[in-house]
């Protein structure tokens, strides 16, 4: 199946009451076969073919604010134009879910893949989970709506998937029964807000200087609070749905998947699609004796401190594979990986390479110049991989 | 009961932050008095949604919701696609200023109404962005002085005349859009009621007068919106199915002359300082009666 | 249902709610705005027809309907602007300096 149609499917599954979007490519897929859903009445989502992304995120508001399932897909530009509304729907708590098909930002106008988009949103409150392929793409879409749905959380969510390399990407893939999805994700039960003649409530007041921090600290513990819901909702999820296809997913899901980490002296950090490489070239170079192994990031916020540091303390060296950049500073992938280590007394070298820039190619023997650049330290500690 | 023909029971509190005398308050109570019980408002950041929810307070009691400045339409689109999906039927009402209307939001409003949701949005047009201090809006009428337009040696003030937003509204092919003053309420009522009673996209500009903003006395807010309707200058209208349908003023040969209703507001008073600025002024009347004109031949025409 | 009692929680010893939501109860009454105004309205009631002019279009919704059909300004929100004195058809409510 394509991913993009692993997409539609799972989305289809958890019936949002309400779907908007706004085509761009490369997301057009997704909202082409929810289109064809709906046309042959095989779905009873309601969806609003809206006349711009602002419109679809502003619609997926309206909606989730008056107690059902909403969903939106985007990229790049699109995202950019909902940015405003993406601060306002985490900050009046509403589980809206989107999928976001990676691909970076113009100018020059690109429609082809990096993070740029996503990485630049990592503020706005939204929980972000990147997918390695079809079967992570159609595994988080289920997840994301139970994990953003959970009263302790009540949080919007995106899965960033790779445009072009997953979106339409075809790859075999596992699918589930609608009553067991049924049974893993029940329908939206709103907490805190309803539009309801009949218990009439005021959303989205102005906020003065006397309560607003208090209200941007309870949002901000929200987020922390998710990581305890989202390891469950993975281990359930894992648990329900075991794996069938040998390597389409790991068997048990985590914040951050660990591959061959174990005593590895290097290890890679990365997200999305760009991990299938490398976990190619580690089985590569393990043949040959290196000790090395990638840290797969799939839930980027919240920041998986633990998990993280857990991963990679034992290592000697750490490369980070960025797909975005912060002109002006280091790549924030980067940063925020090295920051980790700070109190530390045992820490590893940590550099960063920034790659796969507006859907330059990442070659299997990029990622091995990369290793053999980090066991022989050489290069930058900030190294543009053209 | 009802008082005046309009229903005794309140939705919007008092204790509410709006100025003295502000004339979009008196139309939020037209407006939530139209709407009744079992309706959902959505609002755009402006004026009223400032001075209704200081938190932890609001002035509602009614379902309310405030997203952003310009999505109200989109935010009510969804509410209504929601509403649908649930099988309830409820009134959704998205209600903006004018800034919100003409301006920022306009991409939204279009989108929502070509699309063809069941909702009404009415404009509370007080004719420039009063609640970051009197700045020039694309609703903001000719000759009128705001902070961005303001009058001078080279300017007369606003340069360019008022986006005719009821009309772009009424070639989206809604089924009903009006044109209303808070100076004739009871008119403004029926009207805003039979917007919302009306199944699709509809749509009222409801004239409102800001004392703060056009430097008015505070007790002239409703002489004034009043006498825009009798000189002319905000004719009362309906377009029902495509068709005009025009209530005041009842006849163009015996409108109030302009410089009544202009002579009342501060915003207006670089035109007759140091002199009258008589060139002006009839320039003003003439585009004045000339629409009026039009909107008679249209209603003539039964168009 | 939403139970407004689970909505609520504390964040540095301050009472918040969740997505800062409120239920809509009017609760701006609290703030008695008849301390903003430098005028008040005095009804000449024998003169009052009980019209219902100035609850009409009174933009603080503080006017009420007694129960001999007149009316009558709630002096606690009354921002006195001076409308209901303007528009009154009968001329029987005038505006008066207030009394610092």
């Amino acid at each position: 199946m394509e991913a993009s149609h692993a997409i539609s499917e799972a989305v289809k599954l958890a019936e949002p009451g309400v779907i908007a979007a706004y085509p761009i490519t490369p997301q057009t897929h997704i909202v082409e076969r929810i289109s064809e859903y709906v046309a042959n009445g095989e779905t009873g989502s309601e969806y609003i073919r809206v006349e711009s992304e602002f419109s679809a995120i502003s619609a997926c508001l309206g909606a989730s604010a008056t107690g059902v399932r909403s969903y939106t897909a985007t990229a790049s530009q699109g995202l950019a134009l909902m940015f405003e509304i993406l601060f306002i729907v985490s900050g009046m708590r509403l589980p809206v879910c989107m999928t976001l098909a990676n691909r970076a930002m113009s100018a020059p106008i690109s429609i082809w893949n990096d993070h740029q988009d996503s990485i630049s949103a990592r503020d706005v409150g939204w929980i972000q989970f990147y997918a390695e392929n079809a079967q992570e793409c159609y595994d988080l879409t289920l997840m994301q709506f139970k994990v953003s749905e959970d009263h302790r959380v009540l949080l919007p969510s995106m899965v960033c998937m790779d445009g072009f390399v997953l979106t339409h990407l075809y790859e075999s893939m596992n699918t589930y029964a609608k009553e067991d999805v049924d049974e893993f994700l029940p329908a939206y039960k709103p907490l805190h807000a309803v539009l309801d003649p009949k218990q009439p409530m005021t959303q989205g007041p102005i906020g003065f200087p006397s309560e607003y921090m208090e209200l941007r600290k309870s949002q901000v513990d929200a987020t922390e609070n998710s990581i305890e819901v989202i390891e469950e909702v993975f281990k359930e999820f894992s648990e329900r749905f075991p794996v069938e296809i040998n390597g389409s997913r790991p068997e048990l899901y985590s914040m951050v998947e660990e591959y061959r980490t174990d005593d590895a002296e290097i290890i890679f950090v990365a997200m999305g699609s760009i991990c299938g490489q490398i976990k190619v070239v580690v089985d590569k170079l393990r043949e040959k004796g290196e000790r090395v192994g990638l840290a797969k990031i799939v839930v980027y916020r919240p920041f998986p401190k633990e998990a993280l540091k857990k991963a990679l303390k034992n290592a000697r060296r750490v490369a980070v594979l960025e797909r975005a950049v912060s002109p002006g500073a280091n790549p924030p992938v980067f940063d925020e990986i090295r920051s980790l280590f700070y109190d530390e007394r045992k820490r590893p070298d940590i550099r960063d390479f920034i790659v796969g820039i507006g859907g330059r190619d990442v070659k299997l023997d990029h990622v091995e110049k990369m290793h053999e650049m980090t066991k022989k330290d050489r290069g930058k500690k900030v190294e543009w991989m053209f | 009961m009802a008082i005046m023909g309009l229903p005794e029971e309140e939705y919007f509190s008092y204790g509410h932050r709006a100025c003295a005398g502000c004339g979009a308050a008196t139309a939020l109570r037209l407006i939530t008095k139209a709407a009744g019980r079992n309706s959902i408002l959505v609002e755009s950041t402006g004026c009223i949604e400032v001075v209704s929810t200081p938190y932890p307070e609001t002035a509602w009691k009614l379902p309310w919701i405030h997203g952003a400045f310009e999505n109200a339409a989109s935010i009510a689109s969804g509410i209504e696609a929601a509403l649908k999906y649930s099988g309830e039927n409820t009134k959704v009402i998205a209600i903006g200023g004018d800034g919100a209307t003409y301006d920022i939001g306009f991409g939204h409003l279009s989108g929502a109404f070509e699309r063809g949701h069941d909702f009404t949005y009415i404009c509370y047009d007080n004719e420039a962005y009063m609640n970051t201090g009197i700045q020039r809006s694309g609703s903001t009428p000719y000759g009128a002085y705001t902070t961005t337009s303001p009058s001078g040696k080279k300017s007369i003030g606003k340069e360019e005349w008022k986006k005719d937003l009821v009309h772009i509204l009424a070639a989206h092919g809604s089924p009903y859009v009006a044109n209303a003053s808070i100076g004739y309420a009871t008119d403004a009522f029926k009207k805003l009621k039979t917007a919302i009673e009306t199944e699709g996209p509809t749509f009222v500009n409801l004239f409102a007068t800001c004392p703060t903003g056009w430097r008015s006395a505070t007790e002239k807010s409703i002489e004034i919106a009043k006498l825009a309707v009798d000189t002319g200058v905000c004719p009362l209208y309906e377009i029902i199915d495509g068709k005009h349908k025009l209530g005041r003023p009842k006849d163009i040969d015996k409108l109030k002359p302009l410089e009544e209703y202009l002579k009342l507001q501060g915003r207006y008073r670089h035109l007759f300082r140091p002199e009258k600025n008589k060139e002006t002024i009839e320039f003003m009347e003439n585009r004045v009666r000339k629409n009026l004109e039009n909107l008679l031949k249209y209603e003539e025409c039964g168009l | 249902m939403i139970d407004f009692e689970k909505v609520k929680l504390k964040v540095n010893d301050k009472e918040i709610t969740i997505g800062c939501v409120l239920e809509s109860n009017g609760s701006t009454a609290n703030l008695k705005t008849g301390a903003w105004r430098s005028k008040r309205p005095v009804v000449d009631f024998d003169k009052c027809i009980g019209c219902g002019t100035c609850w009409m279009l009174c933009p603080e919704g503080c006017i009420s309907k007694r129960e001999d059909g007149k009316f009558e300004i709630d002096l606690d929100y009354c921002k006195g602007c001076g409308i209901c004195a303007n528009e009154c058809p009968v001329k029987c409510i005038k505006m008066i300096m207030e009394e610092k």
